[in-house]
């Protein structure tokens, strides 16, 4: 089969009900997405397909047909993306285990949505998981990237 | 306070005191230095000076970080104190963890571990720690826990940069001819003024290494200080914005085999059977072992892709035998509370004498409560894994993990190598909270590399399989007794602790050839050391036999009896009708240090203002890890169920050395705290937990996050950690803000068993 990651088209000799996450991480050596739970409750492999906030952990690779995006094509060669920047500027991370997804989900969240109020980043990021307790910052830095999207 | 001869008795019973058997030994073997071991595979053109630091001639500057960096953020502020001495910018160095050796030891953790409290300074509880710091060395356990790492590396760290510093000046005076002493150093460079010529550290450190490091150097003060008390970017962070593969779970190795295990969910179960012929026919699937370890009984799928293993694994057909432990958790509490009941409870501080006190007592001055926690799983964000490769008589393990000492001391004892031909590749972690002490992930990926014929193995563990199997954060029962006085305050208290021992358990996986008898201090941390004055005044820790395996967790011991303690006394504050924050300011009225945080607390949360009916606030305070913590936690109701709206956090640890992250310390500490008191627990049924992934063991969200204040002080005196100290007092202060809301009194975690939070 062809999975088309970052805009590079990969062939795969793999059971198409293998999910996503794994296939990117153990075939692919793409290893942006993390594993958390194996059952889309914490967010860590979050990925973005049609520009939707995907858990790659819950999604069967032989139902993907677009291209799919990862932390690992966020940043231009030679800048980062701008909400990589602003979780940069507001030290956002820890452990940072979790913040590949985290990020993915706020990308997502402000390509939609690009002034989003306290709520909007409360039903768009509560299904990230942080064991660090990093939200204040995760919340402050999407604002930040806001801001500079709208010129702030 | 016991007399003196009473303590020094007592210090060879300590928890880890075991461990202290080697007082008596071990100084003359302390001040024998370690071997600096990056001098051996040095490259050509590199050169070492210490364990610390490596300089390369093309002005490579490397600082050795050997504690793990699973979020707390040592790995820069660690690195920042060699910065500092040696004279050279963060952004200059590169920071290794570097390998596995006795020279990078962790005195501060054993340390902090004597059975005294913080806040005392007496002679005799100096004396012990110090000793508790010769035996650390002697053990050469190099860990990260107990929030250590700082005042562990305060003076090695600073002293290996000075040191380094002084004789490059040395090697750049012989090349100039002039004295060391006109000589500076900046940003790399030694500097002589006078003639205005300058060498870089690269261009003298061969020559340097050759100089026999002078035996005495002066540090700087803390006025001359760039880079430490100052906030700094995190050395981290571009790496963790942009997804690079620097966790143990991101090993890739040529050749790599993937794998999972599945352990008896029923601790100390055996395995009666297993049937693998139809998980061996499915596609990439190698092999399927049995794993009959001291850590835990089951199988291995080792396979050519992690979820085929795990699918795998959920084919084998498993017989598991019961286990030794508790049934449920009436078992478990049953067992707690007749381990009190049996008597034979150990102190390690006693003032006066409750017993005598409450005998007289009228029955209405008489305040008693009871109180439980849950056991707990760490459930780090990154699931357990390691990865090993057994090949040509030497064994590699590249693992995300808190103590390579303990991965040295097993690979031997699985392998039959000699402890040279073990060799440790330290990770990021995500995240620890004292999980990634243990070594049972690390013997299973060494008991199944021995099996794959010299390829190297990632084994990765299910979310399941981590939740679902300890060690965990011990369950405690506390039993409490209070007599209060005319004025309405405490003239006697008296706490029965009865929890199962961390210490005995980790000493017993790690070392067991080691006794663990005697008792434990972790039990009764935060009960019996905390800074109140009352005229009698005793805990008794009692070690339940509970069989189920305890680790350290988060603040360990404070973690339960934080939240006991202090929700016993905000009773008593309420009971004597003073205000908690007022009944907490006049039993500690010894202490300044802890006034001048309650001062802070009330000004910032408004405390004592009326505020409407739907919101409420609680106070609790703990001194843990050598750092003063004060919280106020405001709760909402909306509905019915409770808002965790805001909470305050005064801390004061001495000094601080990075404010940015202490900040971020106790940010996150709270944090892991208020998910635990809300909604965490470890039950079990039929021998096995009950709990298995996020969905029955969650933790809280961006939208459960309430808003933090945090202030930082710096009376203490004594340079206290960061990783822990937040954790045990925001338990207590919600329970007490829900107390306050509605009078409900909830004396067993999690809260919300008994009460509803906003989902």
């Amino acid at each position: 089969m062809k999975l088309q990651v970052n805009g590079k088209v990969h062939e795969l000799d793999i059971e198409p009900d293998m999910p996503l996450l794994w296939a990117l991480r153990d075939e692919l050596n793409i290893k942006g997405p993390k594993f958390g739970c194996g059952a889309g409750l914490c967010g860590a492999c979050t990925v973005i397909i049609d520009g939707q906030a995907t858990r790659s952990c819950q999604t069967a690779v032989g139902d993907v047909k677009s291209n799919i995006r990862t932390i690992d094509g966020l940043a231009a060669p030679d800048a980062l993306h701008r909400v990589q920047q602003a979780w940069l500027d507001e030290q956002v991370v820890q452990c940072g285990y979790c913040q590949a997804g985290q990020i993915m989900s706020a990308v997502a969240l402000l390509e939609t949505n690009p002034t989003p109020s306290d709520k909007d980043i409360d039903d768009a990021m509560s299904g990230n998981l942080c064991r660090c307790g990093t939200y204040p910052r995760i919340r402050a830095a999407i604002k930040r990237a806001a801001g500079q999207q709208t010129g702030a | 306070m016991a007399s003196i001869g009473k303590i020094a008795r007592r210090t060879f019973l300590v928890g880890a005191a075991a461990v202290a058997g080697g007082v008596a030994f071990g100084y003359y073997k302390y001040k024998q230095p370690y071997e600096n071991p990056l001098k051996k595979g040095l490259p050509e053109g590199e050169a070492t000076f210490n364990p610390y630091i490596k300089i390369a001639s093309d002005n490579r500057i490397t600082v050795i970080v050997p504690r793990a960096e699973m979020g707390q953020g040592a790995y820069t502020t660690l690195a920042a104190l060699v910065a500092e001495e040696l004279d050279v910018a963060l952004e200059q160095i590169a920071i290794e963890h570097g390998p596995a050796s006795p020279a990078y030891y962790n005195s501060a953790a054993l340390r902090e571990g004597a059975p005294f409290p913080a806040f005392d300074q007496s002679m005799v509880a100096e004396t012990v720690r110090d000793a508790m710091g010769v035996v650390g060395k002697f053990l050469a356990l190099q860990m990260t826990g107990g929030s250590s790492s700082l005042a562990d590396g305060f003076e090695k760290m600073r002293l290996a940069g000075a040191t380094a510093r002084e004789t490059l000046k040395a090697a750049a005076a012989q090349k100039l001819g002039v004295s060391a002493g006109s000589l500076k150093t900046e940003a790399g460079r030694v500097i002589d003024a006078k003639s205005g010529k300058s060498l870089t550290y690269g261009e003298l450190a061969l020559d340097a290494a050759r100089i026999d490091p002078p035996a005495d150097v002066t540090l700087k003060t803390r006025a001359q200080w760039k880079i430490l008390g100052k906030p700094q970017p995190r050395k981290d962070m571009p790496a963790k914005v942009t997804g690079q593969p620097i966790f143990g779970i991101d090993v890739q190795l040529p050749d790599m085999l993937y794998a999972t295990v599945r352990m008896n969910p029923q601790p100390g179960g055996a395995m009666k059977s297993f049937d693998a012929s139809e998980a061996l026919k499915m596609r990439g699937v190698k092999k399927v072992i049995a794993i009959d370890s001291l850590y835990g009984k089951g199988f291995a799928v080792i396979a050519d892709n992690t979820w085929r293993a795990f699918k795998a694994a959920d084919a084998v057909k498993v017989v598991w035998a019961d286990g030794p432990g508790h049934r449920d958790d009436a078992e478990a509490k049953k067992i707690l509370a007749s381990t009190i009941a049996a008597g034979g409870g150990f102190s390690l501080r006693s003032v006066g004498d409750p017993e005598k006190s409450f005998a007289d007592a009228p029955r209405e001055k008489l305040v008693e409560a009871e109180y439980y926690a849950p056991f707990l799983s760490h459930a780090t964000m990154e699931p357990l894994n390691a990865t090993a490769r057994l090949k040509d008589g030497v064994l590699d393990v590249w693992a995300p993990n808190q103590a390579p000492s303990v991965i040295k001391i097993i690979g031997p004892r699985l392998t039959g190598l000699d402890s040279d031909k073990v060799n440790v590749h330290t990770t990021f972690l995500g995240g620890g909270f004292g999980r990634r002490i243990e070594p049972d992930f690390t013997d299973y990926a060494i008991r199944i590399a021995m099996e794959t014929e010299g390829r190297p193995v990632k084994v990765t563990w299910t979310r399941e399989e981590d939740i679902s199997h300890g060690p965990y954060r011990p369950a405690a029962l506390g039993k409490y007794r209070a007599r209060l006085g005319n004025d309405g305050l405490p003239v006697a208290i008296h706490g029965s602790i009865a929890s199962p021992s961390v210490m005995a358990g980790m000493v017993g996986r790690i070392m067991p050839s080691l006794p663990t008898a005697g008792p434990d201090n972790l039990i009764i941390d935060g009960a019996y050391n905390q800074p109140y004055t009352i005229p009698n005044d005793r805990i008794d820790g009692y070690k339940a036999p509970l069989s189920t395996p305890v680790a350290s967790w988060r603040s360990v011991g404070y973690s339960f009896n934080s939240f006991m303690h202090e929700s016993f006394m905000d009773e008593l504050a309420h009971a004597g009708k003073i205000d908690p924050l007022e009944f907490r300011r006049k039993l500690m009225a010894e202490h300044p240090t802890a006034l001048a945080i309650l001062d802070r607390l009330q000004a910032l949360s408004g405390w004592g203002k009326p505020i409407d009916k739907t919101r409420a606030q609680g106070i609790a305070f703990t001194i843990s890890f050598g750092t003063w913590v004060g919280e106020v936690v405001q709760v909402k109701d909306e509905n019915g169920a409770i808002r965790v709206e805001k909470v305050w956090i005064v801390a004061d640890p001495g000094m601080v050395l990075d404010p940015l992250n202490f900040r971020a310390q106790m940010m996150s500490g709270a944090i892991y705290g208020l998910s635990a008191a809300i909604g965490q627990q470890i039950s079990f049924k039929g021998g096995a937990p009950e709990q298995s992934n996020f969905s029955d063991y969650d933790a809280m969200r961006m939208n459960q996050c309430p808003d933090i204040v945090i202030e930082i002080l710096e009376n203490s005196g004594h340079l206290g950690g960061a990783g822990e100290p937040a954790t045990p007092p925001v338990m207590p202060a919600l329970a007490n803000a829900i107390f306050a809301l509605n009078g409900k009194r909830i004396r067993s975690l999690p809260l919300k068993d008994e009460i509803s939070f906003i989902a």
